[in-house]
């Protein structure tokens, strides 16, 4: 049988895509490129001093360049550019086609022969799979999920959720 | 009068008869259980946003459900047109059965009829022998069962069976 039992959420791990202050809390997220309440997360997540940690859902039935955007940020990453290529894909949702993934990419001057090749190779669906089964075996329903200090938050986020003990506001804070 | 809403039907009990209909209008029956595992996902409506991320999600692991042995299909009380226009429009391949008219009945006979009048968001798994194998009825009909809940239990039952 396949293993899709429950499990609980991975910690966070070198494998995993993170930002933000090296100490403190962190929200691991389980995201979808093509869905727009998770391009307003990242946004809020950006003010906050937390770890934030990105990881893949892409559901193809709803979304379906999704799972295509989701390798295209993995291909970037093997050039060292997953942030930048997460931010770029969630500033523009409406253009997720195969051009528009190509011009992301020349924008971020990695090299386009390597992209293309890794966006497409079984290493780099596999990890996204991967990280959509441990968001299934996790309890992931919907997106965006968090999870932080143990606790899930699920669909529309309100960063205001979060403690005041979990995460400061850079706004505030500057 | 209060009207509380009975308890869903539980593992051990033999599925009762019903009846749904299926896309083409054709029935689907107890029958149609016989020799299969079956996951029944019932939800409010069809179109409710909720839903949709629900099945979505579903439809995503439903190569993993059939490696399991098992089929699944979605059950409302929406008519069958509603439900296949649902189902194109999510893009998902979990069949849908409809429990349009008598409206609610096989929703009732299953212990999963909300009061006001739509299923509950509810699962239910039947084994091959046409025994109810697990159910799960969810705390609101907001809340969405993660499909690892599904191979919890087909796995559970796996292990009985094997024990």
């Amino acid at each position: 049988m396949s293993e899709l039992r429950s499990a609980p959420v991975p910690p966070l791990s070198p494998d995993d895509h993170q930002r933000g202050p090296a100490h403190g809390p962190v929200a691991i997220e389980y995201g979808d490129f093509e869905c727009p309440y998770c391009a307003a997360l990242s946004a809020q997540l950006a003010q906050l001093e937390l770890r934030h940690a990105f990881r893949h859902f892409p559901v193809r039935s709803s979304h379906p360049r999704a799972f295509a955007a989701a390798c295209a940020a993995e291909a970037a990453a093997r050039q060292g550019r997953f942030w930048e290529m997460h931010d770029l894909l969630y500033a523009d949702q409406g253009r997720l086609e195969d051009p528009h993934l190509w011009e992301r990419a020349e924008r971020l001057r990695l090299d386009l022969e390597r992209f293309e090749a890794d966006r497409r190779s079984a290493s780099v669906q596999e990890r996204v799979r991967g990280d959509f089964r441990s968001g299934v075996r996790a309890g992931v329903v919907t997106t965006p999920t968090v999870f932080v200090a143990g606790r899930i938050y699920a669909g529309r986020f309100d960063v205001g959720l979060l403690a005041p003990a979990e995460a400061t506001d850079r706004r505030r804070s500057s | 009068m209060t009207s509380a809403a009975p308890a869903i039907i539980q593992p051990g009990t033999p599925v009762p008869d019903f009846t749904l209909r299926r896309g083409d209008g054709s029935e689907f029956t107890r029958a149609d259980l016989a020799g299969n595992t079956t996951v029944l996902v019932f939800y409010p409506f069809a179109f409710s946003p909720v839903c949709t991320d629900q099945l979505n999600v579903y439809d995503e692991v439903l190569d993993d459900l059939h490696a399991a042995g098992a089929t699944m299909y979605g059950v409302s009380c929406d008519a069958t047109y509603s439900q296949t226009a649902f189902q194109e429009r999510l893009g998902v391949r979990i069949e849908q059965l409809s429990d349009f008219e008598p409206k609610g009945e096989t929703c009732r006979a299953f212990g999963v009829y909300h009061p006001s009048g739509f299923p509950q968001r509810a699962l239910i798994i039947v084994g091959p022998d046409g025994v109810v194998s697990w159910s799960y009825q969810a705390a609101s009909p907001g809340e969405l069962p993660g499909a690892n809940l599904i191979f919890d239990a087909l796995a559970a039952s796996a292990g009985a069976n094997i024990a």
